[in-house]
């Protein structure tokens, strides 16, 4: 395999060939369910609404309060998943990071366990006041306060220390796997079925509020991460070379950690585990375009919106009209694809 | 105004093991010094306090007569680069980008003419010999080839004056460590008209004879809390060299007249 700068797409190939893709994936995944809608319909569709038409058809109907949706929070909870892990990898130094490490994702599970178990007992009031976002407020609250605290334990001399947090968070993934388990034994076999759903991960709850608002945090996180993307780049000679290009290092960490917070809490919060987009999209995105964080963030976007889709629309249709849990297809996926990057690391590991 | 770089009384101790005796020092701009002295006497620990790389843990260090600690690390990042004695590169980024990273504090500043960065970049890799190799992944390079890019890496982030004229300082660890003999004879000259264009150059060496040719002033850590300071053609004399290094030394003259030594 060449190992040199010019068997590397440039930056704009790279990013309009994601573009490319996502749009593909888009089409396909609007085109084909239970309801099949064919790119004709679709453009008769988008001309409806476009024109304002007062009587649509049936596929407008499925399109719009269906489908469109399920697409966007798809596409906002890949570019949210691909955009954190690029962070994640830049941050630890190490293209095995995933945003998993940080405990967001055992966090919001946690959460949701003891939501759905142990919520009706306890906390009855809750869902009074938070009504149908219960689950979701709580998932995004366990999934950051264990980010934080895992980002509080890796304080050591010398600002945040990332082997540090490396090992607390593999101690409170840990904690957390044991919390829910525990759970699992307690809950009843309907708590079970829905602690299983959530935990396998599905676009099918989406609505447009929550297409809404996690738009809006991933967007916003896109913004931030895109900031952090020349720090970034000095932090791959190393912590202290970077502060001494000027790079308030302790600052970048901080900022990238919130960023992942928000983005994969809001994400996972909604959707439930969706494991190995966040460690597989800035992997490819690496491979094709060389390793400049101003590529990689916003091509792993891109891929992971794509790779979401992708997956979505299979978990719709593969086995109609029952549904496959997302999470499910993108550990199939990526786990082999984990497999075969391993195989690539093994001369230098 | 004072343009120096001092350090008084700086010492570094880790848990309850001394990594750098108490030293005091003074360098200045438009010199080339050179830190001497046995593995383990404490000199990249001092270079890195001098960097502001890390705290002494007790002592000062003080740039143009204010204490570095005053200085902001953005500013400190346009006038003073340290080349490091090994470095881990995550990614396989290539060596015109790793040369690059050195005009990262330069973006965006305000005032003066804009930089030409990449024609930096590449005029910075022609002085280390390494414009065959930008295209190259860094982590795929020879040690030696590494080094060089560091080098230009360096010299890149020091390429101009900051914009209030400050001095610069270029800070070397070992720089000729894994080069070839071409490329060691090569960088130090390098080192040295850098510091003939007003820089301070500070650098780390094992090389006594390279030291005594290249270097104005020499700084020696004799690894017992010993430091000496002065200029190269006066403080390496056999005498002094065979007491530190303790091994027998014998002075010659090359044909340019330099003297070099000769040991065992």
């Amino acid at each position: 395999m060449s190992r040199s700068n010019r068997s590397r797409w440039s930056g704009r190939t790279v990013l309009g060939a994601g573009a490319g893709l996502l749009v593909v994936a888009f089409v396909i995944a609007a085109t084909s369910g239970a309801y099949a809608i064919s790119p004709s319909q679709l453009l008769g569709v988008f001309g409806d609404a476009w024109r304002g038409v007062d009587n649509p058809s049936p596929e407008h109907l499925v399109f719009f309060n269906i489908r469109l949706p399920r697409l966007l929070l798809g596409l906002a909870a890949g570019a949210g998943l691909g955009l954190s892990g690029a962070l994640m990898q830049g941050l630890f130094r190490n293209p095995l990071a995933d945003p998993g490490l940080i405990g967001i994702s055992s966090g919001a599970a946690l959460a949701a366990g003891l939501t759905i178990v142990l919520g009706a007992a306890f906390f009855p009031a809750l869902p009074r006041t938070l009504g149908s976002w219960t689950l979701v407020t709580m998932a995004f609250g366990g999934g950051f306060f264990v980010t934080m605290l895992i980002y509080g334990l890796s304080q050591g001399a010398g600002g945040t220390r990332m082997a540090l947090m490396l090992l607390a968070g593999i101690a409170i993934n840990a904690l957390a796997g044991a919390g829910l388990g525990f759970l699992s034994v307690m809950a009843t076999d309907e708590q079970l079925r829905s602690l299983q759903f959530w935990l396998l991960g599905s676009l099918g709850g989406a609505r447009w509020s929550a297409v809404v608002l996690v738009g809006a945090v991933v967007a916003l996180a896109l913004a931030a991460g895109m900031t952090l993307a020349r720090p970034l780049n000095a932090i791959a000679l190393g912590e202290s070379q970077a502060s001494l290009l000027g790079v308030d290092v302790e600052r970048t960490k901080r900022r990238a950690v919130l960023v992942t917070a928000f983005a994969v809490g809001a994400v996972t919060a909604t959707t439930g585990i969706i494991g190995f987009i966040g460690l597989i999209a800035p992997h490819w995105v690496r491979m094709l375009a060389g390793p400049d964080h101003r590529i990689v963030l916003p091509a792993s976007a891109l891929l992971g919106a794509a790779l979401i889709l992708a997956a979505d629309t299979v978990a719709r249709t593969a086995m109609a009209p029952a549904e496959l849990p997302l999470g499910v297809l993108t550990a199939f996926i990526g786990a082999p694809m984990f497999l075969l990057m391993l195989r690539h690391f093994r001369g230098r590991v | 105004m004072n343009l120096s770089l001092e350090c008084t009384d700086v010492s570094v101790c880790l848990a309850d093991k001394t990594l750098l005796a108490p030293t005091t020092a003074a360098f200045r701009p438009g010199r080339f010094a050179a830190i001497l002295g046995p593995n383990g006497a404490g000199k990249s620990t001092l270079l890195s306090v001098l960097a502001g790389q890390r705290m002494p843990t007790r002592g000062e260090v003080r740039l143009d007569g204010r204490p570095l600690a005053v200085h902001a690390l953005a500013g400190l990042a346009l006038r003073r680069a340290l080349m490091p004695q090994e470095s881990a590169v995550a990614f396989d980024f290539a060596a015109a980008e790793i040369v690059a990273l050195g005009r990262y504090p330069h973006r965006g500043l305000k005032g003066g003419p804009v930089p030409d960065d990449e024609a930096i970049v590449a005029a910075a890799m022609a002085l280390t010999d390494v414009s065959a190799l930008a295209d190259r992944v860094l982590n795929t390079l020879s040690g030696g080839e590494k080094a060089r890019v560091h080098l230009a890496r360096a010299l890149a982030q020091l390429w101009m004056p900051p914009p209030d004229g400050a001095v610069r300082w270029l800070m070397l660890d070992e720089p000729t460590a894994a080069l070839d003999l071409a490329h060691q004879h090569a960088a130090m000259r390098l080192l040295r008209n850098r510091s003939r264009e007003g820089m301070g150059v500070i650098a780390v060496l094992h090389d006594l004879n390279l030291a005594r040719r290249y270097a104005d002033d020499v700084l020696i850590l004799d690894g017992n809390g010993g430091v000496f300071q002065g200029a190269a053609a006066e403080l390496l004399e056999p005498p002094l060299i065979q007491e530190i290094w303790r091994t027998p030394c014998q002075q010659v003259e090359s044909a340019d007249g330099t003297p070099q030594f000769i040991f065992g």
